[in-house]
């Protein structure tokens, strides 16, 4: 029996979405697991030394031991916040002539698997080996990395008892809080009793019975209460959001384009994946921290500029390569409806440039990083708006692979083909080029005079190239209906 | 009136679609009928302009669909469920759609009003969004939505498959005052041939993309499809 529960789960990979993308595509993300693959390995390999380097009076073992609890906790909340019981999968198999038990320790089991329990030993795993390296006692070590396993797990089965109760989040996070509180204010070291407790289970493995013990537990309470659920109106219901209807009346001051702009609205912020795109936006802004306060990008504006773009094209960029292949689902119907496609494009740039602006105004702060970035800021905000909106819209009327609007928002690349890498260069590469050019011969404020003028020459003949678009998209309707027609 | 005039599709080899001359006067109740892959879709998405046909052309009132958009503030058309927004409660989806057909808020609600007995107390009010409606409500809202604004010309995919026996009842009553003043015509096909001949004056079948019988509806029609259907 579990032998065909894992072929179903085999096919259930290798047949998602996932895996029916261009080759190219699958090359690009392949390098980029590799990529974060490594990224961790290196981390549990190298912050051993790291440490030691740092802090070359205390024990590496131990000063992560004062930490474990910490990230005990903050696992808890991570997955109370993103990680549910995949209870939908067996909907289909509780008619079948299956017994109840094997499907609670099929979904029970296939949970142990999950990415949540898998990331953490990229860490574990590689600083244990190189704990037994530098002569730390095998046995304590093992012990440790067996219980770290084990926290992991039973994390894991805790969470899908709490999971439903808003109460056990609020109390574990106020814990979290309060004890990084009362440690700032050096009024309770948890860091202390932390390392007591891990440091004694290095030097005692035996301990380790303990947490073995709590995980049989924790999947006994969990197999017991899913069993009693396995029905369609508990465990395996679909989950309906009440709807919540907001006044959006204010925005009829647009006329023609005010049904659109209304939609689009309420399109951004009932979905999963629209919403992850639009909170992200702002976390962009924030990226140029990461350029501005480094003394190694100083003296390479090119970089800085490339920064100063993304802080206000988190939007524009994230948002507008999709167009229209948000509305993929229903493209049909408006396509059928008495609209005016310059209007439905137009209420689109108009919401770009809306949000390119309110997150320019979201940047002032980075005036603190002097004149210089902030005019660089200034000049990103006006390509954005001038030329950046304008291109991302014609290019999206070469988007062909339809977007299920449901899925979840994370990581999520459905729609995305190798458009989207192509989509760079001229809305990156190209204005850093030309700054560099000009930053080269004439120097900064050159430089950014002249992005500024193209997106300033963008946004006074945005009629034409409006004009422009709209005949484009008018020609590839057909294509873009059949496309989307196509389930991803 | 609607006028198709050697309307073929083909996808590579196969032709799905093959009709030579079909006209649809104002005013009348048209039912289109056939097996699965007989066409029937393929025709309404041409007559929508949404598939480009391989040859021939429609006209609807005098515009060719495929060469001017004016035919879409007068045809109200509601094909399947993708039509719907998924993520708007049915009142907004409405709204939406009278917006579009270039009616106020008010307009709508009074329109819709109408339709109380017809949604059961199952659409309004009731803070759901359309993706989370069974797929009879879905139906239903979809229905209406392709009646707002008057248009002139109606089109229904299959409207009567998932709804239940009431809501089949009261659709057939609506379209029938609808095309009553001679003024709307009304395209809809169905698998269901008691319904289609209940509700439509001419039959058309299609069978595998070509038209085997066009018929006025009389007392033997009904008779007549079955005895069509019965291989």
């Amino acid at each position: 029996m579990f032998t065909q529960f894992f072929k179903l789960e085999w096919k259930q990979y290798f047949r998602s979405s996932y895996w029916q993308k261009g080759l190219a595509l699958k090359i690009i993300m392949g390098f980029f697991a590799v990529y974060m693959m490594a990224s961790f390995l290196s981390l549990g390999i190298f912050s051993f030394f790291i440490l030691k380097k740092t802090m070359p009076d205390a024990d590496p073992l131990q000063t992560v031991n004062s930490f474990l609890l910490f990230a005990v906790f903050g696992d808890l909340i991570f997955r109370y916040l993103m990680q549910k019981l995949p209870v939908m999968n067996i909907k289909p198999l509780l008619i079948l002539p299956v017994k109840k038990t094997k499907l609670v320790h099929y979904v029970l089991g296939k949970s142990v698997f999950s990415a949540f329990n898998i990331f953490s030993l990229f860490f574990y795993i590689p600083f244990a080996v190189v704990l037994m390296k530098e002569g730390y006692d095998v046995g304590g070590v093992l012990g440790w990395l067996a219980t770290m396993i084990l926290l992991t797990q039973c994390g894991n089965f805790t969470n899908f008892i709490i999971n439903k109760n808003n109460i056990a989040f609020w109390s574990l996070a106020i814990i979290l809080i309060g004890t990084i509180g009362l440690q700032y204010f050096g009024i309770y070291d948890a860091t202390t009793l932390s390392q007591s407790i891990f440091d004694g289970l290095v030097a005692n493995p035996i301990y380790t019975v303990i947490p073995v013990g709590l995980l049989i537990l924790l999947y006994l309470v969990n197999f017991k209460t899913l069993k009693g659920q396995l029905f369609l109106d508990d465990a395996i219901k679909e989950k309906v959001k009440e709807a919540n209807t907001v006044d959006l009346s204010w925005a009829n001051r647009f006329g023609e384009m005010a049904p659109f702009i209304k939609n689009e609205i309420r399109l951004i912020w009932r979905n999963k994946r629209t919403k992850t795109v639009f909170l992200m936006s702002f976390l962009f802004v924030l990226y140029g921290l990461i350029f501005f306060t480094q003394e190694t990008y100083k003296n390479m504006p090119a970089m800085l500029v490339f920064a100063s773009i993304f802080v206000t094209g988190g939007f524009v960029l994230n948002y507008g390569q999709f167009i229209p292949a948000w509305e993929s689902a229903y493209y049909k119907m408006l396509m059928s409806q008495n609209i005016s496609y310059r209007k439905y494009l137009e209420s689109k740039w108009f919401l770009m440039s809306i949000m390119t602006t309110i997150l320019f105004v979201l940047a002032t702060p980075y005036l603190y990083f002097g004149l210089d970035i902030y005019l660089m800021i200034a000049a990103g905000a006006l390509f954005n708006v001038g030329c950046n909106t304008l291109v991302l819209l014609y290019a999206g009327s070469f988007n062909r692979k339809q977007i299920d609007l449901n899925a979840s928002g994370f990581g999520n690349t459905q729609g995305t083909s190798a458009k989207q890498f192509i989509i760079i260069i001229p809305v990156m590469l190209v204005p850093v080029g030309i700054f560099y050019g000009f930053y080269f011969f004439l120097g900064l404020n050159a430089g950014l005079i002249a992005i500024a003028t193209l997106g300033f020459i963008g946004l006074v003949s945005r009629n034409y190239f409006m004009n422009i678009i709209t005949q484009k998209y008018i020609r590839d309707k057909y294509a873009a209906i059949h496309a989307f027609n196509q389930k991803a | 009136m609607i006028h198709s005039k050697n309307i073929t599709k083909k996808y590579g080899s196969a032709e799905v679609l093959n009709i030579e001359e079909l006209t649809i006067p104002k005013g009348q109740s048209f039912g289109l009928v056939g097996n699965n892959g007989a066409g029937k879709t393929t025709f309404f998405n041409i007559l929508l302009d949404l598939i480009r046909p391989t040859s021939g052309e429609i006209t609807n009132h005098d515009v060719v669909v495929n060469q001017s958009e004016a035919w879409k503030s007068f045809t109200g058309s509601f094909i399947d469920e993708t039509f719907l927004i998924g993520y708007l409660t049915p009142e907004e989806y409405f709204e939406f759609i009278g917006d579009l057909r270039g009616m106020n808020k008010a307009d709508v609600t009074s329109f819709i009003a109408q339709f109380e007995e017809f949604f059961n107390g199952e659409i309004l009010g009731k803070k759901k969004y359309l993706r989370d409606l069974s797929k009879g409500n879905q139906k239903k809202a979809g229905i209406v939505a392709a009646l707002l604004g008057n248009p002139q010309v109606v089109i229904l995919d299959e409207p009567f498959a998932n709804l239940d026996p009431t809501t089949q009842i009261r659709l057939k009553k609506t379209l029938k005052e609808l095309t009553q003043n001679k003024e709307v015509t009304v395209l809809v096909s169905s698998h269901d041939l008691s319904h289609v001949t209940d509700v439509c004056e001419r039959i058309v079948v299609l069978d595998k993309g070509v038209v085997v019988k066009d018929m006025e509806t009389s007392q033997e029609t009904l008779k007549e499809l079955e005895s069509h259907f019965a291989v």
